[in-house]
């Protein structure tokens, strides 16, 4: 038996590839937001590895680093180091801000860390690693900038000695690497003009300023002026420590918040992004009933069209499923030609994005199978109409 | 009743009920011998359409009896379960208009009926190249119906309403759209096809040049049949 849908589909060939290139950009946005969403996924993610850290310890009541703001003593490192099971720890800190390069800035989360320690970023792709006290910096690829380039973060500059990859915050934006006395400058020091005021203030008030108590002036503007926060403590346990044990113990005797991994996975995906995702979810299911609405009125359209040639093939003896199958495989050849025209848009469109996005195979085939499964309920509009077409009017009067 | 093409005894058909009752055919008594091309004519309105439908079991008449070849297919109720099957391998139909599937070459277009039937497609396609090579369009097989003049697309139609060898043909109006030469020829050919394969046809007209040709003629009028010997015979 003759292919009656490939035949109808190989005669008028151009509606049909013209209409599923039409389907296939509204699939490949689809697949394009669920790849979005696997990017922020990612991205958190790649943030965790990145710090090579297996807990995150951070101000008491507080779901910091990324989620929330945590400000902890930088001294706090040498307490954690003395618990057992923890073999390394190391003062951290996270900033978003504008970084300037000559004209132009760029959105970037700058991170202060201590070179050697969990927070470094884990590779380079050129260049090399900090080995200067200061004003150097390490910045992801997706910034833009280039070695030897020289950036411009609060009111000093930094020479760009390495770059990496797939350095990003939980938001996206990349990363820049600085030393960590340099960042925590950044993040709380204040401007000329505001610490002349202070010390100014200070200088006036004749409880800090005690004439017959030499040095208690200059002790106080000093500690104005000084500052020895870090936003997180990155640690790494020692082999065959439990986690869990280890962050229960941080908690109940540093009086800190710990986080292990899978806690701060948990932070970052269903808390962090989950407004997003929701966002992402709705787009994907207003997408799936547009689609699924284009393809019933493109095969509904295509059958009104057919109403008599259905009509005489009911009435020399054509099975009503050969004419259900007709309509049904057609619907289903324009799904496929749609999932094929929108999976290789996407793939070719996915770079382009400002942001991360991860088209991950299992996601392609259930996007196949979705589409499969709209096409199919799209065509029962259709099939409902050729079935009730009455083989007498192919006889006229 | 062995040698019927088909035979028509006391049909009638009433739509509706009651006073809304409308008895579109009263009495209609019809025979047609295989081989035999008959005209069946009459206004607008006279029955044709419904005859045709009955005869062609999309409609189910209120009362009376059809034979077909030898078997009796309606007596007050049909006797035959599968009327699709029906349809397929023991009538054909030729339309005013070709309505060849758009979509299918002329011999696909032939050959599908014989496909649906459960013939192989290498069989169905060398019956189907047979028939167009009998009605002088075998040169045009590969060609698509868009492609064919009226003429040529109503011979492609009445290859197919003969894909399947059935007893009877019926031809609704075959002629209407084309011009005296070609409606002639047509005419020629559902003769030659009759007697060449002992099928008998019933062709509805309205087409005054065409009915001479006719050697026995149904007039039908208010849902009664009148036969009339046509000047065909002379």
């Amino acid at each position: 038996m003759i292919s009656l849908a490939g035949r109808d589909i190989l005669h008028s060939w151009s509606k049909f590839v013209l209409t599923g290139i039409g389907l296939g950009l509204l699939i490949g946005v689809t697949l394009s937001m669920a790849g979005i969403y696997r990017g922020m996924v990612d991205d958190a993610k790649a943030l965790l590895n990145n710090s090579g850290a297996d807990i995150w310890v951070v101000q008491q009541e507080t779901q910091g680093p990324y989620a929330e703001s945590s400000s902890l003593h930088d001294d706090v490192y040498r307490a954690l180091l003395a618990l057992p099971g923890i073999s390394r720890a190391a003062n951290v800190t996270y900033l978003t801000m504008q970084v300037r390069l000559g004209n132009t800035d760029v959105r970037t989360m700058v991170v202060g860390f201590e070179p050697g320690q969990p927070g470094e970023p884990s590779y380079l792709v050129a260049g090399r690693q900090i080995t200067r006290s200061h004003y150097e910096a390490v910045a992801d690829v997706k910034t833009g900038f280039q070695l030897g380039d020289t950036i411009r973060i609060r009111r000093h500059d930094y020479r760009v000695v390495g770059l990496t990859r797939r350095m990003v915050s939980s938001g996206g934006d990349p990363m820049v690497f600085i030393p960590l006395k340099d960042a925590q400058e950044a993040q709380f020091l204040k401007d000329n003009d505001a610490i002349l005021n202070e010390r100014a203030r200070t200088t006036a008030n004749p409880t800090l300023n005690r004439p017959g108590v030499p040095g208690l002036l200059d002790a106080i503007l000093a500690s104005q002026n000084a500052n020895h926060n870090v936003n997180a403590v990155l640690v790494q346990i020692a082999p065959g420590t439990e986690p869990d044990h280890v962050a229960s113990e941080i908690r109940r005797w540093k009086h800190l918040q710990a986080f292990t991994r899978a806690q701060m996975e948990e932070i970052l995906v269903s808390k962090l992004i989950a407004t997003s995702a929701k966002q992402i979810g709705m787009f994907l299911v207003i997408l799936a009933i547009v689609s699924a609405a284009i393809v019933a009125f493109i095969i509904y359209t295509m059958t009104l069209g057919k109403i008599r040639e259905i009509a005489v093939l009911k009435l020399i003896g054509t099975r009503n499923r050969t004419i259900a199958g007709m309509i049904l495989q057609q619907a289903m050849g324009l799904g496929l030609i749609g999932f094929i025209v929108g999976k290789t848009v996407a793939t070719l469109w996915a770079p382009i994005f400002p942001k991360f996005v991860l088209l991950e195979p299992g996601d392609a085939v259930r996007g196949f199978i979705v589409v499969m499964l709209i096409c199919a309920l799209a065509s029962t509009l259709a099939i409902r109409v050729a079935l009730r077409v009455d083989p007498a009017t192919a006889i006229g009067g | 009743m062995k040698g019927f093409g088909i035979h028509i005894e006391g049909l009638r058909k009433r739509y509706g009920e009651g006073d809304t009752a409308v008895d579109a055919l009263k009495d209609v008594n019809m025979t047609v011998a295989p081989g035999e091309v008959v005209g069946l004519i009459g206004p607008s309105g006279s029955g044709k359409s419904t005859l045709l439908k009955c005869l062609g079991a999309v409609i189910e008449p209120t009362a009376g009896r059809m034979i077909l070849g030898d078997e009796v297919i309606f007596e007050d109720g049909w006797k035959i379960a599968d009327l699709r099957a029906l349809r397929r391998d023991r009538i054909g139909f030729v339309f005013q208009a070709p309505y060849l599937i758009p979509f299918l070459d002329v011999t696909d277009n032939v050959a599908l009926l014989p496909m649906l039937a459960g013939k192989p497609n290498g069989e169905a396609r060398k019956r189907a190249n047979e028939l167009l090579d009998a009605l002088d369009v075998g040169h045009r097989a590969k060609a698509n119906p868009s492609q064919l003049s009226g003429g040529e697309q109503q011979r492609v139609a009445i290859a197919r309403a003969l894909a399947n060898q059935p007893p009877v043909i019926l031809a609704d109006e075959p002629t209407a759209p084309l011009d005296s030469e070609r409606a002639l020829s047509v005419v020629r050919i559902l003769n030659d096809m009759a007697r060449q394969f002992r099928t008998a046809i019933i062709v509805v007209t309205h087409d005054e040049k065409i009915i001479p040709t006719f050697k026995r003629i149904y007039h039908i009028r208010d849902g009664k049949t009148f036969e009339e010997r046509g000047l065909g015979a002379a």
